[in-house]
């Protein structure tokens, strides 16, 4: 397209011919105030803010909107003459009139030194810029609003102003709208502290968790409007380096390994389910993985420890063994809470003033430096209550307990039962095996132990080898574990698989079958049995043949031959006859 | 067979058990390092998979003396050779139709599936079967007076490997 000159204010640039005024201004610099533009939208020119004056240079001149007037050859603009000055003074106040509360507006008045509006101040709250129907049919493409009826009458509307089923609920309108007219609400009566506490960011696209890798972010086809109604792709005009490709989806990707190793972590226990808690039902009650998002300097407090009203609590409770330790939920000790719980407590008693208490049924702090921890949590004035407890609940009995939550628990180190009122309650949930683990442990064809997690060959011979040959384990996926014993663990995995790698061959089993060929009737019994295909039949020979590379072992074809042709090494038919007999053969 | 597990009073049943080696061996293993007491009736045969308990094997064992014989494999599904175990439950169905034609009490023989971490429930089922046993008192082939159905029974077990691959 062909470049033209014009001047803004005196300054000359070059553009295309056709690019609008403001366009050209904002790259000059020069700021034009406008109330009804965004940059993917077609101009529209509702607001009248952006009138610029526009001369020839020969005598012509007007007010225009530089919002959508197309630049021509030798076009003077100017931005700030009492003319453009008076006619944005009288848009501005025919608008107050309309809507005075709004604070843009305000502002814009304060700006342009509007003191007392000539015509009055309306009480509306929509200006008719036509924002959020020009985002929902040309951005989203969902149609869902529109301009209804005429004249003083006209409003945005949905058809027929009722609930529109075109509506996809991505709250563009309300994001676009200068003046705070549309407001997302939610229909359904929910009490959530502190909503933005998750793992990641829940944009349609966004990276997925912090310290992803790689480090880019991807789409969710779900809430993305692109994928719900076709429109949008702003994310691709805004993108400098045309990275964004919607055309882009999951991908398996076969890759040949010699060992894999397990690493798959676990869940984290979730106390919905164990109502005496009241997590869920209270405010300020809270899991010690919210809490840790909390705590974050980059979280959605800023590291700051408060409360739902934002306020600083008085008294925190740690709750220990939250679904370990309890017939209802887990029977076994998930290992890791006591000493993140005493973490937690002295990062409250580091923050705040509020006084900590940690209710457990044991301390279990094994290991290097942990006991000391304790000890030292014990000088902090940490208060330890030794006892499970009963229930957490907002029923005050005593004007101290009023608007608290209050932890009823049994004390058994001064054998009575305590009401302890505090302003949170922090749950320290145990670990649990990832919903997914039973599918894994048949894809990789290892054991799970009875609380679902990944069975080690041996525990003390063999704790990061798995009964199939190849597949190391490493990590909480095989038990609740710390980060020491899980890196340790890891390590010694990675040694694991890495002398399968260095070696380069395989050994074989020692137990495989083999085929007497003499005895081999070619009843082909045998060959549907292998489930590892090591047995074929030879045409030529018309009898079975077995690969004793692919035989692992297991002995089902020798069971099955009527003939006694197959035998398995180590397991012979007579070994385990003489085997029969020996074991009974005793007094 | 000695003269004091003759006697119903102070009988103790002779078992053998066949285990295979991931699964059940392994709880075995687990029930003796967990130090988990069981009735010491049975002696175990470790075999790498139920699948290769030849129905012989059993026959032989309750000739050779013993009371009953309990055979142990994976949980359907979790076989360490993918379905060795499905193979023996089918055998395992028609060798008990067997035991029940030759008029042996197919209580003596037991398949269980026993994962490598149920410790526990290789001590359950040990002191089960040691009762039931017990129960049903000696089996005494040798003495037996139907002693021709054994060789019937050879006969039988060799025709069973026949049906035990469909």
């Amino acid at each position: 397209m062909a470049m033209i000159k014009i001047t803004i204010d005196g300054h000359p640039i070059e553009v295309e011919e056709g690019s609008y005024v403001l366009d050209a201004a904002k790259k000059l610099g020069i700021e034009i105030p406008t109330l009804c533009h965004y940059p993917h939208m077609v101009p529209y020119a509702a607001c009248r803010i952006c009138s610029v004056e526009a001369r020839d240079g020969k005598g012509w001149t007007k007010i225009v909107t530089s919002c959508n007037y197309p630049a021509w050859d030798g076009l003077e603009i100017s931005t700030d003459t009492p003319r453009v000055l008076n006619a944005r003074r009288m848009n501005l106040e025919m608008l107050l009139s309309r809507c005075a509360p709004i604070p843009v507006l305000q502002k814009l008045a304060r700006q342009l030194g509007i003191e007392k509006p000539r015509w009055g101040l309306g009480e509306d709250t929509c200006i008719l810029c036509g924002m959020c129907v020009r985002v929902c049919d040309e951005v989203v493409g969902a149609h869902a609003l529109e301009f209804s009826e005429r004249g003083i009458f006209r409003k945005v509307a949905t058809p027929f102003e009722e609930e529109s089923g075109d509506c996809i609920l991505c709250g563009a309108c309300a994001k676009v709208c200068p003046t705070g007219h549309i407001v997302m609400e939610d229909i359904e009566q929910r009490e959530i502290i502190h909503d933005e506490i998750t793992l990641g960011p829940n944009a349609a696209i966004s990276i997925p968790t912090r310290q992803a890798v790689p480090n880019v972010p991807v789409i969710n086809t779900e809430y993305c409007i692109h994928f719900n109604t076709g429109g949008c792709k702003v994310c691709s005009m805004v993108c400098p380096k045309d990275c964004i490709n919607y055309e882009d989806t999951e991908q398996y990707e076969d890759i040949k390994v010699g060992t894999i190793i397990l690493a798959t972590g676990f869940n984290a226990f979730d106390p919905s389910p164990l109502k005496q808690y009241g997590y869920g039902r209270y405010s300020n009650i809270i899991t010690a993985e919210e809490f840790e998002m909390m705590n974050n300097a980059s979280g959605p407090t800023g590291g700051k420890i408060l409360l739902a009203n934002n306020k600083e609590p008085h008294a925190v409770g740690i709750i220990h063994c939250v679904g370990s330790r309890d017939t209802n939920a887990h029977p076994y000790c998930s290992r890791v809470c006591c000493m993140y719980s005493l973490k937690l407590a002295h990062l409250i008693k580091e923050r705040t003033e509020a006084e900590v208490y940690n209710f457990y049924i044991d301390m279990r702090t094994p290991g290097k430096g942990y006991e000391e921890f304790y000890e030292r949590l014990s000088n902090e004035k940490v208060h330890f209550v030794r006892g499970r407890v009963a229930e957490v609940t907002d029923w005050a009995m005593t004007p101290e307990e009023e608007d608290r939550l209050v932890i009823r628990v049994e004390d058994t180190l001064i054998g009575m039962v305590r009401r302890i009122p505090v302003d949170m309650v922090v749950l320290s949930i145990g670990l649990e095996p990832h919903k997914d683990a039973e599918e894994v442990r048949r894809l990789f064809n290892i054991s799970c132990s009875s609380d679902g997690w990944f069975l080690e060959r041996h525990p003390k011979l063999g704790p990061v080898s798995t009964f199939t040959d190849g597949i190391f384990i490493a990590g909480a996926c095989q038990g609740p574990k710390d980060i020491p014993d899980t890196v340790a663990q890891a390590g010694a995995a990675a040694a694991e698989a890495m002398v399968l790698v260095d070696k380069g061959v395989v050994e074989l089993e020692p137990n495989t079958a083999y085929l007497t060929e003499e005895f081999c009737s070619g009843c082909k019994t045998c060959i549907p049995l292998c489930p590892f295909s090591a047995l074929s039949f030879n045409v030529e020979k018309k009898i079975s043949a077995i690969n004793e590379a692919l035989c692992k072992g297991c002995g089902t074809c020798v069971a099955a031959c009527p003939s006694g042709a197959l035998q398995q090494n180590l397991f012979d038919d007579e070994q385990i006859y003489e085997e029969i007999k020996g074991v009974l053969n005793y007094v | 067979m000695s003269d004091s597990s003759m006697t119903n009073n102070s009988f103790e049943p002779r078992i053998v058990a066949f285990f295979c080696n991931w699964c059940t061996y392994t709880a075995a293993d687990l029930a003796g390092t967990s130090r988990m007491t069981y009735a010491p009736n049975a002696r175990v045969v470790r075999l790498m998979c139920s699948g290769r308990l030849d129905p012989q094997f059993v026959l032989a064992a309750l000739r050779e003396g013993a009371d009953g014989v309990l055979i142990g494999g994976c949980h359907p599904g979790d076989c360490h050779y993918q379905e060795g175990n499905y193979k023996a439950l089918r055998r395992y169905k028609l060798l008990k139709m067997l035991l029940r034609k030759m008029g042996i009490d197919d209580k003596r023989v037991r398949l269980e599936w026993i994962s490598a971490s149920e410790g526990d429930r290789v001590q359950a089922v040990m002191n089960e079967i040691v009762e039931d046993i017990r129960k049903l008192g000696p089996l005494h082939l040798e003495s037996w007076k139907y002693q021709g159905n054994l060789a019937a029974a050879q006969e039988l077990s060799d025709a069973i490997k026949g049906v035990a691959y469909v």
